[in-house]
């Protein structure tokens, strides 16, 4: 497979919502192609009777019973947090993006 | 730019069709959360509610709540879906802090429930509405922003106590065909939801809220118009009102040459318009994938063929049922089903007294009325069927006048008191002795000269003045028919 277009690096860098310099889309355009690359190759097998694999354990119906467990308490839960206020976690303006 | 409301005032909408299809989340009435044993209960303190696995720290593990799985897959029995023998969870990411985690875990391709209906009645008519499909994901925490508005808020604060909740999405099929349809829709599902005991449906709580599409076509036109997606709408009420506006608008604008924008657009309640939410990335995506921490769902027929058996009656069954098996007409049977709770209330009190008819009136009137009066649910007042029973019998016997019995009622609202015992201590029994009503007839007879003289001219409604009278003396006490009848005895015709 070929490497991928400046468009779709840009794309996938703004949905991670990475910066990239300009030289770095080019190495990414390259590297990017070269994973799919790799993972295109299972498309030369015949798969047409292969169910596709929702998980690769094999267990299913991995449930708890609906009981209550303690939470953490407020300064636990909010330890890591940049920035909080009165018991909130505080972040910049969000802005709709669709 | 938005339009003023008063533009879509006036715009025919005669020869244009309107298309609408409804995403509906409902929160589900679990215990705890969907992926941990949090508590789903309304708590005080912001982010006491939050363990690792809703805050997303590394190294946590989600796992299904089974009470969760269970309420999804009869929430899709009662919307007569076909429920999947296989299905699994997938992540749908995005950047928004509402969920810590960046994704939200959702079902995408493998929904629990499929291909379902609802069957409304819209004017006299008979509808179908498919149901698409009926998924079951995570809530997301509560944002709040400071400032005006969303758009100049200079931050934002997150209380991630409601944030994994289990949560069902309803996706309807594009089967609505007015914005009246909708309302009505979302009232009979709200109905469904709560009779089937998955969710309390609170819209005004948020634990069942509402997203439209729609769009218009000229009538006769097959095709589907560009839609746009209207959100932010609280209430029935708004949602009818809403896509009233947003139909309105999208015909002056095609009929003024113009071209729909696929769009989000958010109800704007005060105000009554839609306006659009200027986005730079139209199409999402959200990239899913199948979520590696949580293993895939196996429904074996069995299984869900007893979760099917433990649906109790639901509203058009019971609507059904109660004109049958009471002889209710239409509109006492619809108002009776518009929570489980009333028509449990309604049932038990029927049982226990000989006039179903009676009961139904008294539950539909003076009950429905106080509760709306006072803003509470029936389970917060002290009112049992068997005390309206004890009620009802006692304007049966005679013993108190119908409206003794709503000042009756009204305090055994209150008090929780029995209507035996609150007529016992005020004293309001009925007087139904003949011969004290005879006396106190004469009495009015002999104090009203001129009543008696045009009654006796042939104007019947001078018999009014008379009874008037007897009620004041026993203060409103004297058994009416008794009054009534003795007059006409004491009177004679009119006429005469």
């Amino acid at each position: 497979m070929e490497k991928l277009s400046q468009e779709q690096v840009e794309h996938v860098a703004r949905l991670a919502r990475l910066a990239l310099r300009e030289e770095e889309k080019a190495i990414f355009a390259e590297q990017l192609g070269q994973i799919l690359a790799y993972a295109a190759k299972i498309r030369e097998l015949d798969l047409a009777n292969v169910e596709p694999t929702a998980h690769v354990l094999g267990l299913t119906n991995v449930t708890r019973p609906d009981e209550v467990r303690p939470s953490l308490s407020q300064e636990e839960v909010l330890q890591n947090g940049p920035e909080v206020q009165d018991g909130y976690f505080r972040v910049p303006r969000i802005v709709e993006e669709g | 730019m938005a339009l003023a409301g008063n533009v879509s005032k006036g715009v025919d909408l005669s020869r244009w069709e309107i298309v609408i299809g409804l995403e509906i989340h409902v929160e589900l009435l679990t215990d705890s959360k969907v992926f941990c044993g949090c508590a789903t209960d309304f708590g005080g303190e912001p982010n006491t509610r939050v363990c690792p696995v809703c805050l997303g720290l590394p190294g946590s593990l989600p796992v299904l709540n089974a009470k969760a799985l269970e309420y999804a897959v009869k929430t899709g029995l009662a919307l007569g879906c076909e429920i999947a023998p296989f299905s699994k969870f997938d992540r749908k990411n995005y950047f928004y802090p509402d969920l810590p985690k960046a994704y939200q875990i959702s079902q995408y391709d493998l929904p629990l429930c499929r291909h379902g209906h609802l069957d409304i009645e819209v004017n006299g008519e008979k509808r179908r509405i498919g149901i698409t499909r009926v998924h079951l994901e995570e809530e997301t925490g509560k944002s709040l922003h400071a400032g005006t508005s969303i758009v100049d808020s200079p931050y934002t604060l997150l209380d991630y106590n409601r944030a994994g909740i289990p949560l069902v999405e309803i996706v309807t099929e594009p089967d609505l065909r007015s914005p009246e349809e909708a309302r009505i829709f979302l009232e009979e599902l709200k109905r469904v939801v709560e009779f089937a005991g998955v969710s309390d449906v609170k819209m005004e709580e948020g634990s069942l809220r509402c997203d439209a599409n729609i769009s218009v076509r000229p009538r006769g036109e097959t095709r589907l118009g560009t839609k746009t997606e209207v959100k932010n709408m609280n209430s029935f009420r708004a949602v009818q009102r809403a896509l009233e506006y947003e139909a309105a608008r999208q015909v002056a604008v095609l009929e003024s040459g113009g071209r729909i924008e696929q769009e989000t657009r958010h109800w704007d309640e005060a105000a009554g318009v839609t306006r659009g939410m200027r986005s730079k990335e139209q199409a999402h995506d959200y990239r899913y994938f199948p979520e590696p921490d949580l293993v895939p769902i196996v429904l074996t027929p069995e299984q869900i063929e007893k979760w099917r058996q433990e649906l109790p009656e639901l509203p058009a069954a019971r609507r059904e049922r109660l004109m049958r098996e009471y002889g209710l007409p239409p509109y006492d049977a619809e108002i009776l089903t518009t929570s489980r709770k009333l028509a449990d209330f309604f049932e038990e009190a029927a049982r226990q007294f000989p006039d179903p008819k009676m009961v139904s009136n008294w539950v539909m009137g003076e009950l429905l009325r106080l509760l709306k009066a006072e803003g509470k649910e029936l389970d917060q007042v002290n009112v049992t069927p068997a005390r309206l029973v004890g009620l009802l019998q006692l304007i049966r016997a005679g013993t108190i006048s119908g409206a003794t019995a709503k000042e009756v009622f009204e305090e055994m609202f209150r008090t929780g008191q029995e209507a035996a015992a609150i007529v016992e201590r005020r004293g309001l029994q009925q007087i139904s002795d003949e011969e004290t009503i005879r006396q106190l007839v004469q009495k009015a007879i002999a104090a009203n000269p001129e009543a008696v003289e045009s009654y006796r001219k042939g104007k019947e409604k001078a018999i009014g003045a008379l009874v008037g009278q007897v009620m004041r003396e026993t203060r409103g006490k004297a058994n009416p028919q008794l009054v009534n009848r003795l007059l006409l005895e004491a009177l004679g015709k009119p006429g005469q």
